[in-house]
């Protein structure tokens, strides 16, 4: 092989070696941040076909419609927990402490991350719901088919006391 | 009748694009002067058209025109004049508009400031400009129609425009990134003419980089002005959230960034041709996928518009025919050419090489974690989502070679490079780095071993290197009065942009590690302390809007040792026609630190949840973004990119 062909030949290997390398490590550092998505029903149940049912102290997502009712505050902290469920009625707690978001309601599909503390409690770190009224998570809106979705709006009571008085 | 005459404008706009797109391009292959003559007054008429429609638009917003299907859905009779107008391009149609009014103004530019251009590049390029344009005004015309009206029944009132855009940043964020967006438009169209063309020789790179240049000085302020708006409208403090639709801007910055570094090789060096042309390719392909992601409603993010497939469909067609047929046309045209130039493995070509690496492999690492969920949901291996910690830990390995590379390059010559002569400057810029970083934490009294210990490093590493180098660089001329005058614009703008990545460094380290959050219960008359702050709660009250109620919370806060530092006013509005809620964060900003405050919820006790954030150096990133346009615009006044080309006169004859 003519020298400058080697040359060419090694800095080729290098190369490729080093991008399959960053590959290797991109999916191995991605495979540590997956949180795969629940419903109450699927956390219970399990998961799929195998039925798979997440380990305690996994970070997963949790999905579904606050039940009505359900919500409720330390009075000296900001813990508060709350029920989710789904169309299976399977009911999974959650639990968090700060702020949630402006439009968390009770009726309203919201997601919830965070790290499974056992079988049906989550101790989240951050609580989503989308800055819209008649909004609801797609994977929530997916797993809740059965459920009618009740725009906040619609609802008796307004939890929050902002709404109280009527803005 | 104006929305009708818009309409109209815009169905011209679209017959100008076609003619542009067909009859320059054929002439540059026949040969025929008239044809290419042409390509010039066709991208005025076709940008004059787009704007008459888009001033059609808002004219129909500001007169509160709900006959118009989209002014009834975007706006109302409450909202001041100013949102009325960038309620404009606050909706998916609206802003497809003015996406469209600013590919055609560079298509304009591109005509008006290419006088140094030969004809035949002129006509192809704006040709190509003329294709794009075809597809987004189609687009806009047929599948996202802004004109459409709601006769014979139509509202009283409109719905009002989304409270979260109602913001000043939102009246230039959206427009100053279509410019960076689109303007990558132009790049392509270069990299396109010269494929056509076969030739790739330094003058081409020259045409292409101020343009590139331009586009990326949009795309990063657009990028910056939307990380503060965030941080500022969203009410929890954060700067950057690696959002699928954050992330369809970065990536296009990312690349745009590799093709400026390539630029200036394929300039100077005549090499990596074939490469910038693919980088030119990629940098416009990823804008667009960019704005599929955004309009098709496959990501779910705070920004992305209401889901529609049909134009997912559209989109995704244009997309792949814009990536599948440049592709083609590398492929059978790159294979021919040849990098003559010879460079040793120390040499500044390597350099950016490396620039390049760790550029794309970012790139790579956004584009992975946005598309993974997809893949994964599409697979039926169930929904997912990619947790931030993924791209932090990416971007934290990658960004330490990266800087560390950034201050060694601007010193490294072209072609050869000896070790010897870099040794005691390199030294120096060491030894000053560990002074500033060390010295820096000493100041702040916190000296561990922690991130904000190697991003000082490496902010001091980059910054000090640029300013050392250019001092050099200098003294070289003879006297330093002497070389402040010689030295090209184009390397002031460089020092400058690298200072910005420096200075952003340091200002992500900084907040990242020293930020305190808390979120409290308080009730009036309540103090909570944080780093070395004291926030008291004096009053919460109702809110009175003109389109919005609400509360208000009136909190002081003062240091430790009792000395009054400012008064903070947080709002919660709620507005009345959307029903929606926002948090107006109340921010007392200055270079070293940011108080932040939220209301949160009432709480049963006359209690209100209230976020308190105190976030060290935080202004510092937006501040490295600005100087980084800066750089890129003094870089764009370089003297020599208006230099009229020798064989613009021989093309003419």
């Amino acid at each position: 092989m003519q020298p400058r062909r080697k040359k060419r030949l090694l800095s080729m290997v290098l190369v490729l070696g080093l991008i399959a390398g960053a590959i290797g490590a991109m999916l191995f550092a991605l495979q540590q941040n997956i949180n795969l998505f629940y419903t109450p029903g699927q956390l219970i149940q399990g998961l799929g076909e195998g039925k798979i049912k997440p380990d305690v102290g996994q970070r997963l997502r949790l999905g579904g419609m606050v039940v009505p009712g359900s919500v409720s505050r330390d009075a000296t902290s900001l813990k508060v927990s709350f029920d989710l469920t789904d169309d299976s009625g399977e009911i999974a707690t959650v639990e968090f402490e700060g702020i949630l978001p402006d439009l968390f309601r009770e009726g309203q599909g919201i997601v919830a991350q965070g790290v499974l503390k056992n079988a049906t409690v989550l101790a989240a770190t951050e609580v989503l719901a989308k800055h819209d009224e008649e909004y609801m998570p797609p994977e929530v809106a997916e797993a809740l088919k059965g459920i009618r979705h009740v725009p906040p709006s619609q609802l008796p009571v307004q939890p929050t006391a902002t709404n109280s008085y009527g803005g | 009748m104006i929305p009708e005459l818009g309409q109209l404008a815009l169905t011209f706009a679209l017959a100008f694009s076609i003619i542009l797109g067909i009859v320059p391009l054929l002439g540059s292959f026949t040969a025929n002067e008239r044809a290419l003559l042409v390509a010039k007054p066709l991208a005025s008429a076709m940008f004059v058209f787009t704007l008459i429609a888009f001033c059609a638009l808002s004219w129909a917003f500001y007169h509160d025109d709900f006959t118009v299907l989209n002014v009834a859905n975007n706006s109302s009779s409450l909202l001041p004049w100013y949102f009325k107008l960038t309620a404009v391009w606050g909706s998916h149609e609206g802003s497809m508009l003015m996406w469209v009014m600013i590919l055609a103004l560079w298509t304009a530019a591109v005509g008006f400031y290419s006088k140094g251009l030969p004809l035949l590049m002129q006509g192809r390029i704006l040709g190509v400009m003329g294709l794009i344009n075809i597809g987004f005004i189609a687009f806009s015309l047929f599948m996202s129609n802004p004109f459409e009206r709601t006769l014979p029944f139509f509202p009283v009132e409109g719905s009002d425009l989304n409270p979260l855009l109602q913001d000043y940043g939102m009246i230039i964020h959206p427009p100053l990134l279509y410019m960076g967006y689109v303007g990558f438009a132009v790049s392509f169209a270069f990299a396109i003419a010269a494929l056509i063309g076969g030739k790739f020789d330094s003058t081409w790179a020259r045409w292409a980089r101020p343009w590139t240049l331009a586009a990326w000085l949009f795309l990063t302020l657009g990028i910056m002005l939307g990380s503060w708006w965030a941080y500022k409208e969203l009410g929890w403090g954060g700067w950057w959230f690696w959002d699928p639709v954050e992330n369809a801007s970065f990536m296009p910055w990312l690349v745009g960034t590799a093709l400026i570094h390539s630029l200036a090789v394929t300039e100077k060096r005549g090499t990596f041709k074939s490469w910038t042309v693919l980088l030119a390719l990629g940098a416009f392909s990823l804008s667009l996928l960019g704005a599929f992601l955004v309009r098709s409603g496959v990501l779910v993010s705070v920004h992305s518009f209401a889901a529609d497939p049909e134009r997912g469909v559209f989109l995704l067609i244009f997309l792949l025919i814009v990536i599948g047929g440049s592709l083609l046309l590398y492929a059978s045209r790159m294979h021919s050419v040849r990098s003559q130039a010879r460079y040793e493995i120390f040499s500044r070509e390597v350099m950016l090489w490396g620039n390049n690496v760790f550029l794309l492999t970012a790139t790579l690492v956004v584009l992975l974690g946005t598309l993974f969920p997809l893949v994964h949901k599409e697979l039926g291996l169930g929904s997912i989502s990619i947790g931030e910690p993924f791209f932090n830990q990416m971007f934290y390995y990658l960004n330490i070679p990266f800087a560390l590379l950034l201050g060694l390059g601007p010193w490294v010559r072209w072609k050869q490079q000896k070790a010897a002569p870099l040794l005691k400057p390199m030294a120096l810029v060491a030894v000053f780095s560990l002074v500033v970083a060390l010295g820096t934490m000493a100041a702040t009294q916190s000296i561990t071993a922690n991130l904000a210990l190697l991003g000082l490093l490496l902010g001091a590493w980059v910054g000090v290197s640029a300013l050392m180098e250019v001092y050099q660089r200098l003294q070289q001329f003879g006297s330093l009065s002497q070389g402040v005058a010689k030295l090209q614009a184009s390397h002031y703008g460089m020092t400058i942009a690298h200072i910005g990545f420096a200075v952003m460094i340091v200002g992500i380290a900084m907040t990242l590690t020293y930020s305190e959050e808390r979120d409290v219960r308080m009730e009036i008359g309540d103090r909570v302390v944080l780093a070395g702050y004291e926030f008291e709660l004096q009053d919460v009250y109702k809110l009175n809007g003109p389109n919005y109620g609400g509360e208000a919370a009136e909190l002081d806060v003062r240091r430790i040792d009792g000395t009054y530092v400012t008064h903070l006013h947080a709002e919660k509005r709620e507005y009345t026609i959307q029903r929606m809620m926002m948090t107006e964060a109340a921010i007392h900003a200055r270079l070293s630190r940011d108080l932040y405050v939220s209301l949160g919820e009432a709480l049963p006790g006359n209690a209100w949840a209230i976020r308190v954030y105190v976030k060290p150096f935080v202004r510092w990133i937006w501040l490295g973004g600005l100087l980084m346009s800066l750089g890129a615009l003094i870089a764009l006044l370089d003297k020599r990119y208006r230099r009229k080309s020798p064989n613009a006169e021989a093309a003419h004859a």
